[in-house]
């Protein structure tokens, strides 16, 4: 058994690899999730809209810039999925969940910290999504997924 | 230093453009912590210290043009714009720009 372990190291490895990629990601994965839903229901009231707002004179007190994001890579298993996925073509639902996830952790981060600072809704919201880390420059791959979510949040002046 | 990414300042007037400032860095991070975000890529989940290393690198990129900002004798910037790219293994430029004002 040892033996058998020893001379096919790299499959072993591969396969150790991957199972663990598969819990620790899809645990990780519904986490995260759960979390998020948790939290959108929480910061429902606060109001993002992404166009540049007109504002009446005198209704404004302050405003200012915030921003919020989230660095997210995906685990070993479901990076194998998108490269077989490669082969045949079609959606990529690995990477589909992981760019869903952190964009929406972006713009919580974001509205967690305009709420922090007394905001009552934010205007002109913009996305942006960079991948970084060590895998970024290499071709047909995708190691992680930074989300930028910014804006402007309001303070209105409340009578 | 009023910063916004809106066109005006909400509830303000613009009295005087200056044209446009910009700011940006370029980081890398130890490589303890490049080792543990490769380490973390085999799990999947969140790189903590690659949105740490992304969020300071960002707020130097803004603190530098608000300073040429102040230079100029702004006291708002408007319209600003995030750009992110990767130069190298583990290090990332971050870029704001945006439009200098003066605002009453």
């Amino acid at each position: 058994m040892f033996d058998v372990i020893l001379q096919n190291f790299d499959l072993f490895l591969f396969f150790c690899l991957a199972v663990l990629g598969y819990t620790c990601g899809t645990i990780a994965e519904k986490r995260h999730y759960k979390s998020i839903i948790r939290r959108e229901k929480e910061l429902l009231k606060l109001m993002v809209v992404n166009a540049e707002g007109h504002f009446a004179e005198g209704v404004v007190k302050q405003s200012f810039l915030v921003n919020g994001s989230a660095v997210i890579s995906n685990d070993y298993f479901k990076r194998m999925l998108a490269i077989l996925r490669n082969i045949f073509g079609g959606r990529v639902k690995a990477y589909e969940s992981l760019i869903d996830r952190s964009r929406r952790e972006a713009i919580l981060r974001m509205k967690q910290e305009a709420r922090a600072k007394g905001a009552h809704m934010i205007v002109n919201l913009r996305l942006e999504t960079s991948t970084i880390g060590r895998a970024a420059n290499q071709k047909n791959q995708v190691g992680s997924i930074e989300a930028l979510a910014y804006g402007t949040a309001v303070v209105m002046n409340r009578k | 230093m009023i910063l916004t990414n809106v066109g005006s300042v909400p509830g303000k007037k613009i009295v005087e453009h200056f044209g446009i400032v910009q700011g940006s860095t370029v980081r890398a991070k130890h490589i303890g912590r490049d080792l543990m975000a490769g380490l973390k890529n085999l799990v999947g989940g969140e790189l903590k210290g690659y949105t740490e290393l992304l969020q300071e690198s960002r707020q130097e990129a803004v603190d530098r043009m608000s300073e040429q900002a102040r230079q100029f004798g702004a006291n708002a910037v408007v319209n600003i714009r995030f750009a992110t790219s990767s130069v190298a293994q583990g290090a990332a430029e971050l870029f704001a720009y945006g439009t200098a004002v003066r605002v009453e």
